[in-house]
Order: structure tokens, then sequence, then C-alpha cells
């Protein structure tokens, strides 16, 4: 039976080898060139067997490692690895005292100590993920809690770089005429981008409250795509789609800092303003208003017959969300000192997306592993050369479809009626 | 006047090209609620296929007709498997899971396929030889509309007439506005979704195939990252006129092709694109459900 099940599975793999084959033929056997306005083909014969090869293996590890999949699924998911290890790791500090301060003595440490041991390029790789960090924390306010599926953020982290670096570039050189350092106003600007870009967000959500689903999507796409548009359009005023170069790096007590000593300052930083992000949404998804987004979330019509109010939500939703990457896009206009509107398109959006929906829609420390993930794994792909994008592509996809809560999927906060008969909340993230 | 007709004349043909991809997307829309991301791509390896069978074919020797017609032939056969592939592979096994789920595999797929583009032909724009025949009757009318324009609007209202028809009067397309409209009760009457889905895919991508060698033989190149901007200008076309509604796929795309074509003639070329974000903007925010969406009551 068990042979017999074996055997099956070849015969099939062969089949889709022979498919893969027929599927592949022409891009990957043919190769076409034109010249003159006239396309010709060479062949590329050898392909063909490797081809087959790649597909047999591929689809027989593939058919397993589903069967596996679907088993895991059918076994108890309280029972699932992932699981088992968080619930092995609490109970372990619950009953290790010492463990319960070391361990987190011992992240804070190699968090803090990253920049100093490690060179400035991979500071720079940690402090552009941390950013992403934050980033993705705000859009997991407006997808994780809200529900809401935002396709445009990337232009109020637009907004955020951009209040930083035009009011540099408005006031800047005056204020060094005058005597001022203007590295000052980055400290001005990270509050106040922030505020502009809730403004924004305000703004842009008040036309769209009534759209749900996938209309809210294309709509929010829209968005993005026409300010990036704007930005790059308007040459006088923001520098057209050369952008703002030159932009001042944080300032420092008057201390006029190395590149490499300014690439450390920034990454403290950014590690502030992540710890301190991770706290407020903390805070927000306990509250009142973060059980009513996510009210809000799980159904519209059922939330606004309990009396909620579903625009206010809806308008602190995509208000918080855009404060946040107001505030990353600061970072981002320190970190590179120079932005332009490219680094604000689409594709941004769609990364920071990816990042909260594989991390685990709605779960923080998910979202910040899908960050970590998705911003970090491409700087070590970078070995791979040309073939990264694909096998980046590839490693979404696969952990999308074993995954597809996402690598750390959110645990519902659950309430218990304590014996004495007071309600408590006994939070589990 | 002059200027107006050549502007409406090529809105007009802007906007059957975005019909053929946004006609592919509205119908998967419609059938299963998902996002088809990889769409553009199945268009882009359409239009690549059918370049590389047509280069192949005429340095054989055959006449430029035979070429066309076996070239699409075999890039909408091509097409179809890609799509019927991807949604065995990347989108069936997550249909029960949560929607943005299939959404990220669905731009995982866009990714995988781009690059695989990428690295099999080549990073460069290709020149696209046209195998299109000249029309000698439209001579007198040259200037406003060439013999490209014309045959796309031909095979636009052909493709249009003939996916009504199936969908209103066959088996099969009673089967997929019953799969549409409520899977689990189609499955209880004999439907067999998992079949129609399929089906959808194949249909939707031999569109983005037919679509994406005339789109080519129209712009003249061919790379691999054109599907990506077409696909999000088919997506906005298919919602414009509401998601999952065949004739709002077509309206829409026409309403976006007038706008680009007329807002870049009389007003600026700068902001082609934005144009038709605006219009979307603006109609989404009187009619929410798009011009020919229908507007489902909720229910709890």
């Amino acid at each position: 039976m068990k042979q017999n099940g074996i055997l099956k599975d070849i015969a099939q793999a062969l089949l889709q080898g022979v498919w893969f084959v027929f599927l592949l033929f022409p891009l990957l056997v043919m190769k076409v060139s034109v010249v003159g306005g006239v396309a010709s083909v060479t062949f590329r014969w050898t392909n063909i067997p490797l081809v087959f090869v790649a597909a047999v293996g591929g689809s027989l590890l593939w058919r397993w490692a589903l069967r596996w999949n679907e088993q895991k699924g059918a076994r108890d998911p309280e029972n699932s690895l992932g699981v088992r290890i968080q619930n092995g790791v609490s109970a372990f500090l619950k009953q290790n005292r010492l463990a319960r301060v070391v361990l987190p003595l011992l992240l804070i440490g190699a968090l803090l100590a990253y920049p100093l041991v490690s060179g400035m390029y991979h500071t720079n790789v940690m402090i552009s993920a941390l950013i992403y960090v934050i980033l993705a924390l705000g859009l997991n306010i407006v997808v994780g809690l809200g529900g809401l599926l935002n396709l445009g953020y990337a232009a109020f982290f637009a907004v955020g770089a951009y209040t930083y670096g035009l009011l540099w570039k408005h006031t800047g050189p005056w204020l060094a005429q005058v005597g001022i350092d203007p590295s000052w106003l980055f400290w001005i600007s990270l509050p106040f981008a922030g505020l502009v870009a809730l403004l924004f967000g305000v703004l842009l959500s008040l036309p769209v409250l009534r759209l749900r689903g996938d209309y809210l999507a294309i709509i929010t796409l829209a968005f993005g795509e026409i300010f990036r548009m704007v930005l790059q359009n308007s040459g006088d005023i923001t520098g057209g789609a050369t952008g703002i170069s030159l932009i001042p790096r944080p300032w420092f007590f008057g201390v006029k800092l190395t590149p490499h000593m300014a690439a450390i300052y920034i990454y403290y930083i950014t590690l502030s303003l992540v710890v301190f992000t991770i706290f407020v949404v903390r805070r927000i998804e306990n509250s009142r208003v973060g059980r009513a987004l996510e009210a809000m979330r799980e159904d519209e019509i059922a939330c606004e017959a309990m009396g909620i109010d579903l625009v206010k939500n809806k308008l602190i939703t995509f208000a918080l969300g855009a404060f946040w990457a107001g505030v990353a896009g600061v970072l981002l206009a320190a970190q590179t000192t120079y932005i332009n509107p490219d680094s604000f398109t689409l594709w941004e959006s769609i990364m920071v997306l990816m990042a909260v929906v594989i991390g685990g829609t709605g779960s923080i420390p998910g979202v910040i592993a899908g960050t970590l993930v998705l911003k970090l794994l491409p700087e070590y792909f970078r070995a791979l050369a040309q073939y990264r994008m694909l096998l980046y592509g590839v490693a979404m996809i696969i952990v999308i479809l074993f995954k597809s809560d996402g690598l750390i999927p959110r645990r519902r906060t659950e309430y218990r009626l304590e014996q004495e008969g007071s309600t408590s909340p006994e939070g589990h993230l | 006047m002059e200027y107006f007709l050549k502007l409406l004349l090529s809105g007009t043909t802007k906007g059957s090209i975005y019909a053929l991809i946004a006609l592919g997307y509205t119908m998967v829309y419609g059938v299963i609620q998902l996002i088809n991301f990889a769409h553009g791509e199945i268009y882009m390896i359409g239009g690549f296929t059918a370049l590389i069978f047509g280069g192949f074919l005429y340095s054989m020797g055959l006449p430029a007709p035979v070429v066309l017609l076996i070239s699409v032939i075999l890039a909408i056969v091509y097409a179809a498997s890609f799509g019927f592939t991807i949604e065995r592979i990347a989108y069936r096994p997550l249909r029960n899971k949560p929607r943005l789920s299939a959404l990220i595999s669905a731009i995982g797929i866009s990714i995988v396929l781009q690059n695989f583009v990428l690295l099999a032909q080549t990073e460069k724009y290709l020149a696209y030889p046209s195998y299109l025949p000249d029309l000698p009757f439209l001579q007198p009318v040259k200037q406003y509309i060439n013999a490209t324009q014309f045959i796309i609007l031909i095979v636009t209202a052909l493709i249009m007439v003939f996916l009504t028809m199936l969908i209103k009067y066959t088996r099969i397309g009673k089967a997929m506005r019953a799969t549409a409209q409520d899977k689990d009760m189609a499955q209880l009457v004999g439907v067999n979704i998992n079949q129609v889905i399929s089906i959808t895919f194949i249909i939707g991508s031999s569109l983005a195939a037919i679509g994406g060698v005339l789109i080519c033989s129209y712009m003249g190149q061919i790379n691999y990252y054109i599907g990506f901007i077409a696909g999000i200008k088919a997506f906005v076309a298919a919602v414009l006129g509401g998601i999952g509604s065949i004739p709002g796929a077509v309206l829409g795309s026409f309403v976006l092709g007038w706008t680009e074509s007329f807002g870049t003639g009389y007003l600026s070329s700068d902001y082609e694109d934005a144009f038709a974000l605006l219009i979307l903007v603006l109609i989404l925010t009187v009619k929410p459900e798009g011009l020919l969406g229908k507007n489902q009551k909720q229910k709890v």
C-alpha cells in the first residue's frame, strides 16, 4: 500500500515533469533576439533535461510537503511546533526567574551592541529594516486591526520624508545664514511630519469612507500614485524627479559626526522609535478604540449595530497608520540624506503589505519578524546575484502556502470571567 | 475637430487594449474574489511567446498571415497553460484561507514570472515585429486609424460578444455564474467548482494572450516588465466599471482610455496616469460600487 503510494507519486511527478517541459519550452529553450525588426530564435536544448529533472524533483518534494502540511493541520493546532515553542519558552520563563531577567537583557544588549560590532554597511541595512518595522507596525493598525486594505501607504511615507526634506530645503539656507545648525530641523520634523501625515490620512480617508474591501484597496492605490506623480511633476517646489539631496543628518549637540558615527546615532534613534511604536501599538490594541477597530474588521454592519461609529473608527485607523508612516519617512530622509519620488512607488506599499501578511496580520511580533525577513533576506541573497528576485518570489509563495496565517500568527486576546466574578483581561499576545 | 477625432480614436484603441486584459481580471475576480496580480504577467508571457514562435516560423520562410495565426494560437495555448498551472499551484491551496494570503501569493507569482522571463530571455526592450496585415481599404482614413488599431477594435468587439454569449447561454457560463454567486451552493447542486475555476483562468489567460500580441504589435516593443503597469491599469479599469461585471470591465476600460487620451491631448502629458486615477477616485466617490457594479445588500 505504502509502496504503491510512492510509485503513484513518482508517476505523477514524471507526468508533471513532462508538463513543465512543455510549459517552459518556448521561454526557456528558445531565446529570441530582434535585429533590425526581424526576430530570430536560437535553441538551448541543454535546458530540457535540466527543467525535467528539476520539475520532477520539485514536484515530489512539493507533494510530500503539502501532505505533511495537511497532516499537521489535522493535528491539534495547539500542538504545532510554533505554539509548542512559544509555550515552552513562556513556561521556562515562568519557572526560571534568572532567565526571565537575563534573556531580555541579552536581547537588549545584542540590539544595542549591533552597530558597534558590525560595520557601517550592516548598520545601514539594519536601519532600513527598522524603518520598515515602524512602517509595517503602522500599516498593521490599518490592515491588521481595522481590516482596511491600503495599497497607497507609501504616500504617507513620502509625506513624512518630504516634510523634513522641504522644511530643510526652504528654511535650511536661511537658518545657516543666521548661524543656526539646520540639522535641528530633524527633531522638529519628527513629530511634525507625523502630524502632517496624519492630516493627510484624515483628508484622504474622507472620500473613501463609503468604500469596502477591494474598492478601498484600489482607491488608496490611486491616491498613492497620484501623490507620487504630483511630487514628480511639481519640480519648483519638490525638486521633481531628481528629488532633494544633501538633507542633513540629525543634530547631535552641535557635534559634527562622521558618516559612520551618524549611522550609529541614527540606528539608536530608530531603535528607540521602534520600541516606542511597539509600546503605543500594544496600548492601542488593548484599548477601547483597538477593540472597536477589530470589531469593524470582523463585521462592519454588526459593528455598527453595536453602536460603534464606523466613520470615526475608519478615520482613526487611517490617521494612526499614516502617523507612523510619516515618522518613518523622516528617518528615511535622515538616513539616506537623499529623497526622490522613486522611493515611494506602489511597489514600496506592496512590500510593506507583504511584510505584514507574511509575518502574521495583526500580530506585533509577527509583523516585526516578517519585516526583518523581507528586508534582510534580499541583502543576504545578494551572493545569488541575478537569481535573487526569482528566489525571493519563490520563498514568498512557499511561506504563504505553508503558513498562510503568517510566520507568527496572531493569538487573540482571551477574556475570562474570574472566579470572584470580576472580569479581567488575561492577555496572550 | 480633426484633433478631437484623433484623440477619440486613440482613446478607443487604448480602451480596447485595457478591456482585453481587464476582462480576464474581472472574470477571475467574479468567480473567486481574487485580485489576480499575476494576470499582467500572463499577458506579457503571451506577447513573448508569440514573438518567439513568430520569429522562429518567419525564419522558416512561412508567409506573414500564417505566421501570425500560428503564433497567436500558440501564445493562447501557452498563456492558458500558465494560467491553469498558476491557479493549481498558488491559488487553489489558499482558497479557504484569509483573502490577503492569496493576494500575497499572486504578488509572489508575479515577481517569479517577471524574473523568470528576465533570466530566460532578456532584460532589454525588444522591438516587436508586427505581422498584422496592412488593410488597403483603410487608406482614405489612415491619418485617423491604422490597420493595427482597426484590428484591435474588431477583435475586442468580437471577444466581448463571444464572452457575453458564453456566460449567458452556455452550460459552463451558467456554472460560472453559479460559482460566482455562491460556491457552496453551486457545489451542492452538482457544479464542479474546481473545473469551473480552472476554465475561468484558462479563458481569462487566453484573452490576456490575445491582448498581449495586439498591444505589443501596437506599441512596437516588449519587455519583461510591461505586465505590471498594464495589469494595474486593467485592474483600475475593472474596478471603475464595477469589478466582476463583464460589460463593466469594457465600459471602465473605455472610460480609462478616453480619459488618458483627452487628458494628455488637451491638458498636460506629464500627468497621463494621474488623469486615469483621478477619474477613478471621482467615480468611486459618487458611485462606490463602480459604474455597472451590482450594489449588493450587505448582511451580517
